[in-house]
C-alpha cells in the first residue's frame, strides 16, 4: 500500500511497473517500486517547488516540526535542572526588574505609581525612585528569550509544547479524517445505489452541523483531550465534506477500463475498491489531509481559546490566559504574550494551507501556469 | 423550481428533526439528569423528589422523553434557565437572535459583493504585481488564526487609535431616557436592511429583462441610486435616528473584523473559479468574435464563474456561525453566540441547549435561502419548471 501511495495516477506509471516487472525478473519488485516511487517523486517535486508559496509552506513545517522535537531535548539537557521555571504548565519563575516611581503611569511594564510602590514594600515612595519588583509577564529577558506569561510560566517552552500538541492533533484529525473519507468516498461511488444514497445524505447531515457550537456545548459537558478532540474533528470531517469531494473523484476512477478488466480476471469488488480505486484516490486524500490540519488547529485553538477543553497547554490557551488576565488591549506593549501564540497558530495552518494549495497544483493539471 | 424548492423544505424539516434527536441524546448521555440538581438537596422529602421527577417527565421511558423534546421545540417551548432563573429560554434567545442576524447578514453581503468583485478583478490581471499582493494578503487574511486577529483588531481600532468603541452594543450613557428599547431601534434597523435587500434583489432581476446592455446599466444605476437614498432620508428624518447611529457606531468594528476574513476566502475561490471559467472555448469564442474585453469578463466568465460561488455559501454558513461567535465574544456583542458561551460557562443546560438550536435553525434558514438562490441562478433547475 504504502509504496504505491505517492505515485501519482498518471495512468503510465501502474503499467510500467508491469512492464519493468516481466523485463527485469532478476531485480526484485521492491527495489523497483522503491525506485518508481523516487522517480515519481522527484517529478511531483519538481512541479511542486515551482510554487514558491508551497516551498514555504513546507519550511513553515518543517521550522515547527523542529520546535516540537527541541522541546523534549531542551527539557533533558539545558533545562533538566529548572523543570520548577521553564516547565509549560506548572513552571513558574519571578523575574526581578527594576520600576520608576512616578506621578502618571504611561507605561505600566517600566514604571509605577506611589500606591504600588507602598504594596511593593517601600512605605516612603519619592518620584524618580528606583524600586525592584518581581514582575509576571517578564518582558523578554536573557533567562526567558520571549518572557513569561501572566502567571510567570515561560513563553519559549509554552510556544514549543504548544507545537507538539497542534502536531499531535492535526496528525490525528487528519489521518482518522482522510482515511475515513477515502474509504467511504471509495464505497459510496463503487457500489452507488442505496449505499450512495446513504452516505451522502449523511455527508449533507454532517456538513450541515453547526460544528464550533455544537463542539463548545460538548466541549462544556465532558472533557474533552486532544485526542478525542481529533477524532471527533476526524470522524465528523471525514464522514462530511471531505467524503463528498473524494467520492467525486473516485467516481471518476471507477468509470476507467482498468476496473472492468480486473472484474474480468476475476476480481471481488473488495479487491477493486481497496487496490484499484483507493491508491487512484489517495492523492487526492493527501492534498486533504494537508487542509484538514488547518480546519482541525483552527477548530482547538478556537475550544481553547474559550477555555472549554482539557489540555495542560497549546497555542489557544496562551491566548486565552493573556485574554483572561486582562492583556487583551495591551497590543504591542506586551507583545509577547499574544503574538507568538498567535503568529504560530496562523504560521502552522497557513504553512499546511499552502502546502495543500501547491499540491492541488500537482494533483490537478488544469490548475498550472503553464 | 416550485417542485424542487418543496422538496429542499421537506429535507430540511427532516434535517432540523435529525439535529434535534443529535441535540436529544447529546444531553441524554451525560451521566444523571436535570432533577439531580434538585434530588441532591438533603431538605427534600423523597415523595417530593418523585413529583419532581414525574412533572419533569422523567419518569417516562427515553422514546417518550424524545417526543415530548421534538414537541416542546416546536412549539416554541425551550424551557427556563437556569442562569436567569424567571425567564423563559426563549424570552432570551429571541432577544439576542436579530443581533446575530444582523452580524451575519452584513457581514455575509459585504464579504461576497466585495469579494466576489476582487476574484473577478484578480483572475482577469492574473500574473501582475496587483494579483500578487491581493493574492498574499487574501492567503495571509484567510489563514490567520481568527480570535486573535479580532483581539488584534480591537487593540488597534479601539484601544490604539481610540476610532472605534471597545465592544459592546450601546453606549448606555446615550440610553438613559431613550423613548425606545434597543431592541426596538435595532429591530427597526435590520428591517429596513433586510427591505433594502429586497429592494436591490428586485431591481437586478426587473431590469435584467432590458435587452440593451447601456441602457439596462443606467436604470439599475438611478434605481439603486433613489433606494439609497431613500434609505438615507428615512434615517435621518425618523426620530431614532441618534440612538440608530450609536448601535451602527457599535457595529463597525466587529462586522469589519468578520466580513475581512470571510472576504478574503470568497476573493480566492472567485479567482479558482474565474481562472477555470477562463479556459473554456466559449470564452476563446468570444474573443474570436471581437467581443470586448470588460464584456467578455464581465458577462460571459463572471457569471458562470458564480455558480460556484454560490454553491461555496453552504460550506460558508459553518465558517460565519462560528466567526460570529468568536467576534461576539470578543466584541461582547450580546448576540447568539456569547448567549451560548455565557449559558456553557456557567452549565446553564437549558439554555445552552436552546441556544444550539436556535443556530442550528439560522444555519437551516440560510442554507435554504442558498437553495433558493442557486435554483434562481442555474438555469438548468429554474428552466425545470
Amino acid at each position: 500500500m504504502t509504496e504505491v501511495r505517492d505515485r501519482k495516477p498518471e495512468g503510465e506509471s501502474a503499467t510500467d511497473a508491469d512492464l519493468s516487472d516481466i523485463q527485469v525478473p532478476d531485480e526484485s519488485l521492491f527495489k523497483i517500486r522503491l525506485k518508481l516511487l523516487w522517480r515519481s517523486f522527484r517529478r511531483n517535486w519538481a512541479l511542486f517547488s515551482r510554487n514558491r508559496l508551497g516551498v514555504l509552506g513546507v519550511v513553515i513545517v518543517l521550522f515547527f516540526g523542529f520546535l516540537a522535537m527541541l522541546h523534549p531535548i531542551l527539557m533533558n539537557t539545558v533545562w533538566s535542572e529548572k523543570h520548577a521555571i521553564y516547565d509549560p504548565v506548572i513552571g513558574t519563575d519571578a523575574v526581578i526588574i527594576e520600576k520608576t516611581v512616578v506621578e502618571d503611569v504611561n507605561d505600566p511594564l517600566t514604571q509605577m505609581s506611589f500606591t504600588e510602590a507602598m504594596i511593593a514594600g517601600e512605605f516612603f515612595p519619592e518620584e524618580g525612585m528606583i524600586i525592584e519588583v518581581s514582575i509576571a509577564p517578564a518582558p523578554p529577558n536573557k533567562d526567558h528569550y520571549l518572557g513569561t506569561d501572566p502567571f510567570g510560566r515561560d513563553i519559549l517552552s509554552q510556544l514549543m509544547f504548544g507545537a507538539r500538541a497542534a502536531f499531535t492533533l492535526g496528525v490525528i484529525a487528519a489521518v482518522s479524517a482522510v482515511v475515513l473519507a477515502t474509504i467511504v468516498g471509495s464505497v459510496a461511488a463503487f457500489y452507488g445505489g442505496w449505499v450512495d444514497t446513504w452516505l451522502m445524505r449523511q455527508a449533507d447531515l454532517i456538513l450541515l452541523l453547526p460544528l464550533l457550537p455544537l463542539l463548545i456545548v460538548i466541549g462544556s459537558f465532558w472533557d474533552i483531550g486532544l485526542v478525542q478532540l481529533g477524532i471527533m474533528i476526524g470522524i465528523l470531517s471525514g464522514l462530511g465534506g471531505t467524503a463528498i469531494i473524494l467520492k467525486s473523484q473516485a467516481l471518476s476512477v471507477k468509470v476507467k477500463p482498468f476496473n472492468d478488466a480486473a472484474r474480468v480476471a476475476g476480481g471481488s469488488s473488495r479487491h477493486i475498491i481497496v487496490r484499484h480505486v483507493i491508491p487512484n484516490v489517495l492523492p487526492l486524500s493527501f492534498l486533504y489531509m494537508m487542509f484538514e490540519v488547518t480546519g482541525a488547529i483552527f477548530l482547538e485553538a478556537t475550544l481553547s481559546f474559550f477555555g472549554l477543553l482539557s489540555i495542560p497547554m497549546s497555542w489557544g490557551i496562551m491566548i486565552n490566559t493573556a485574554h483572561t488576565q486582562g492583556y487583551t488591549l495591551f497590543g504591542l506593549a506586551a507583545w509577547w504574550l499574544l503574538f507568538p501564540a498567535g503568529l504560530a497558530v496562523t504560521l502552522f495552518a497557513a504553512g499546511f494551507f499552502l502546502i495543500g494549495r501547491a499540491m492541488d497544483e500537482v494533483v490537478n493539471p488544469r490548475l498550472r501556469t503553464r | 423550481m416550485a417542485r424542487y424548492l418543496v422538496n429542499r423544505i421537506l429535507q430540511m424539516l427532516l434535517l432540523f428533526v435529525l439535529f434535534l434527536t443529535i441535540l436529544f441524546f447529546l444531553l441524554n448521555a451525560q451521566p444523571g439528569d436535570i432533577s439531580a440538581q434538585f434530588i441532591g438537596n438533603p431538605d427534600i422529602p423523597p415523595e417530593a423528589k418523585e413529583i419532581l421527577r414525574r412533572q419533569l417527565g422523567l419518569d417516562q421511558s427515553l422514546f417518550v422523553q424524545y417526543l415530548f423534546y421534538i414537541k416542546n421545540v416546536f412549539t416554541g417551548n425551550l424551557g427556563v434557565s437556569f442562569s436567569q432563573y424567571p425567564r423563559s429560554v426563549a424570552d432570551i434567545l429571541l432577544t439576542a437572535l436579530p443581533r446575530t442576524i444582523y452580524l451575519f447578514l452584513s457581514a455575509t453581503i459585504l464579504a461576497y459583493v466585495v469579494g466576489f468583485q476582487t476574484g473577478k478583478l484578480v483572475a482577469w490581471k492574473r500574473g501582475t504585481a496587483t494579483e500578487r499582493v491581493t493574492m498574499v494578503g487574501s492567503i495571509m487574511l484567510y489563514t490567520v488564526f481568527y480570535p486573535w486577529f479580532a483581539i488584534l483588531m480591537l487593540w488597534y481600532f479601539g484601544s490604539q487609535l481610540g476610532w472605534f468603541p471597545l465592544g459592546k452594543f450601546l453606549d448606555p450613557t446615550k440610553w438613559f431616557d431613550a423613548p425606545y428599547t434597543a431592541n426596538q431601534v435595532f429591530n427597526a434597523m435590520l428591517l429596513s436592511i433586510f427591505l433594502a435587500l429586497v429592494v436591490v434583489v428586485a431591481i437586478f432581476y426587473f431590469t435584467g429583462k432590458i435587452e440593451e446592455y447601456r441602457q439596462r446599466l443606467i436604470v439599475r444605476r438611478v434605481l439603486l441610486a433613489v433606494t439609497a437614498v431613500v434609505l438615507i432620508v428615512y434615517w435621518m428624518i425618523t426620530p431614532m435616528s441618534p440612538f440608530a447611529v450609536d448601535i451602527a457606531y457599535h457595529t463597525v468594528l466587529p462586522v469589519t473584523t468578520l466580513t475581512l476574513v470571510f472576504y478574503a476566502g470568497i476573493t480566492l475561490l472567485t479567482r479558482s473559479s474565474m481562472l477555470e471559467t477562463l479556459r473554456e472555448d466559449y470564452i476563446f469564442t468570444a474573443r474570436a468574435k471581437g467581443v470586448p474585453e470588460k464584456i467578455i469578463r464581465d458577462r460571459h466568465a463572471a457569471r458562470n464563474a458564480l455558480l460556484p460561488v454560490t454553491t461555496s455559501f453552504v460550506l460558508a454558513i459553518a465558517f460565519v456561525i462560528g466567526g460570529g461567535i468568536v467576534t461576539e465574544s470578543i466584541f461582547s456583542w450580546p448576540g447568539l453566540g456569547l448567549t451560548l458561551l455565557g449559558a456553557v460557562t456557567v452549565e446553564d443546560v437549558p439554555l445552552a441547549m436552546g441556544a444550539l438550536v436556535m443556530i442550528g435553525v439560522l444555519a437551516l434558514i440560510a442554507h435554504l435561502v442558498a437553495d433558493i438562490l442557486y435554483a434562481f441562478l442555474d438555469p438548468r433547475i429554474r428552466v425545470q419548471a
